[in-house]
């Protein structure tokens, strides 16, 4: 028998990412600078960690409820009220998930099969596509363009829309652009969206870093509630991606059709991180906003850096990405991050990682310490005066 | 503006265009605000943080509790005054509680704190009391970590 062939095909043409072969080379090299990982470098804030300490110790070390503790749930419904003015029941409208991206995973498991259409806005984070692929439902890119500054204009969301439709993803603050959607940019397009039969997922884990004004969800349009899917999470927001915990918040039909995969797949995510994000909720507002401060120092320093440099970058104004355009060096995306690597140390991730439409770019993450973003600065300067 | 000092505390060694980019500020803007700081005394001056054990000169650090009598019209600062100008008193606060002023001191043995304490501290006629407290190891200073180095341990992962 030969194992190969009993894979699915489709689980087989999902193409390698982009990025895996760059971090198998980091690991032969020293002194390496890497913006490479998107993750805040922050340790999760003490009384958070603490919390979770604390649960440990008092013994819960047992299952929650399938869809999360219901202290937590209503936590979270607290925040998206006071956040982003959004009203869900803890009951039955919020499922707490082991990352954001298990949510993505069972939404487009609970929406989508072979036939349905996914409308995924690119350069963006890759499970988007890997995920739709392992349903069988066939992802339609939309090539953003940097002219928009990477924002999803309803003349691209309306051409990429078919009576096959059934999800769009709303992906901002954007992973790799750092691009974000203001309360004008949603309205455009929820003129469109309003009236189509479709399904919205917003993914929502960079809402926290946000650099001039808050971010606005656009699940807070009243004709899109019910037809959004809000995912967000504690990973970037926190600094807590190792504790792996997110959530999903939506029509009550949908949260129910979800939890249900959720409960044989996962059965809960886990109990300590539970507690832990309690407290974060909490008291985690002056962390988080000492955080956004910090990487807001760091985000001018990167975006000055390119651009004293002479590549064009536009301004990120969310998540903790900039997305520099390295055409003017007349190296491919790829060229550009294997040579930067060998000959200067820093990692940095091809745009069309992200994405066809990435090309002519890299993503470089300022979640890491102003003294190594500073040094990389001065080895990418080398590297392109060289 | 205290974004600024915010930013110098964290690390002195910033130039102002440094600053003047994290803060999305013009270099004349920083270098004002910079310059105006240091005319009022908010930025007081500019030190190095050192971790002494790891050098060879052997340096012991005390806090000494001080119990005073206050001076008619002058409350405590006249006598915190007379303390505060040794040059072997690196800081000195007015405390609430029991005592009265909390010094610490640095001295290269231990013998130099002791003279110290007993022959400039205690006999001052305002002094009534002192307990001395000898520092064993400092683990942490104006919110940094000695021992602990930074280091980037974050694993490769698809994101």
């Amino acid at each position: 028998m030969n194992v190969e062939d009993i894979i699915l095909k489709k689980v087989k043409d999902i193409p390698p990412s982009g990025i895996r072969k760059y971090f198998d080379m980091i690991n032969e090299m020293k002194d390496v600078i890497s913006l490479g990982v998107g993750e805040p470098d922050f340790t999760t804030p003490w009384n958070v960690s603490e919390s979770g300490i604390y649960s440990l110790e008092k013994g819960h070390t047992h299952y929650s409820s399938n869809a999360g503790l219901i202290q937590l749930r209503e936590e979270i419904a607290n925040y998206q009220q006071r956040k982003y003015n959004l009203q869900y029941n803890p009951k039955d409208q919020i499922l707490v998930t082991v990352g954001g991206s298990e949510g993505i995973d069972i939404a487009l498991r609970a929406l989508v099969e072979a036939g349905d259409e996914v409308i995924i806005p690119e350069p963006s984070f890759v499970a988007y596509q890997g995920c739709t692929r392992i349903t069988g439902a066939t992802p339609v890119s939309i090539k953003l363009r940097a002219e928009d500054q990477f924002k999803l204009t309803p003349d691209l969301l309306e051409k990429a829309i078919t009576p096959k439709t059934k999800v769009v993803i709303i992906p901002y603050p954007n992973n790799p652009t750092g691009a974000i959607m203001n309360r004008d940019d949603l309205s455009r397009i929820v003129e469109i969206l309003k009236d189509k039969d479709l399904i919205v997922l917003s993914d929502e884990i960079y809402a926290e870093l946000t650099y001039q004004d808050n971010h606005v969800s656009i699940a807070s349009f009243p004709e899109m509630k019910d037809k959004t899917l809000v995912i967000n999470g504690f990973s970037k927001a926190f600094a807590m991606t190792g504790w792996r915990l997110g959530y999903a918040c939506g029509h009550p039909a949908l949260i129910q059709a979800m939890t249900k995969i959720h409960q044989y797949a996962i059965m809960c995510a886990p109990t300590t991180a539970q507690y832990a994000a309690m407290e974060a909720l909490k008291n985690g507002d002056s962390s988080v906003r000492e955080m956004v401060k910090e990487y807001n120092h760091r985000r001018r320093v990167l975006v000055d850096g390119f651009r004293e440099l002479g590549l064009d970058c536009f301004e990120p104004l969310g998540a903790f990405y900039t997305f520099p355009c390295i055409k003017s060096t007349g190296l491919t995306s790829e060229e550009f991050c294997e040579k930067l690597l060998m000959e200067q140390r820093v990692l940095v991730v091809p745009g069309n990682a992200f994405g066809e439409c990435g090309e002519g770019f890299v993503r470089a993450c300022y979640a890491s310490s102003m003294e190594q973003l500073i040094e990389a600065i001065n080895r990418i300067k080398k590297f392109i005066q060289r | 503006m205290e974004e600024i000092l915010k930013i110098l505390e964290k690390n002195g060694r910033y130039s102002e265009e440094q600053i003047a980019v994290m803060t999305g500020k013009s270099v004349e803007e920083v270098k004002e605000a910079i310059k105006k700081y240091e005319e009022e005394n908010v930025i007081v001056g500019y030190t190095t943080l050192v971790n002494w054990e790891k050098t060879k000169d052997e340096s012991i650090t005390a806090m000494i509790e001080v119990k005073v009598t206050p001076q008619r019209g002058e409350g405590f600062d006249k006598v915190a005054e007379r303390i505060y100008k040794f040059s072997e008193v690196k800081a000195c606060y007015l405390m609430s509680g029991g005592f009265d002023l909390t010094i610490i001191i640095e001295g290269k043995t231990l013998k130099e704190v002791a003279s110290f304490v007993s022959d400039k501290l205690a006999p001052l006629e305002s002094v009534q009391s002192t307990a001395t407290h000898f520092v064993l190891k400092k683990y942490k200073d104006k919110g940094t970590i000695f021992e602990k180095k930074y280091k980037d341990d974050r694993e490769a992962i698809i994101i």
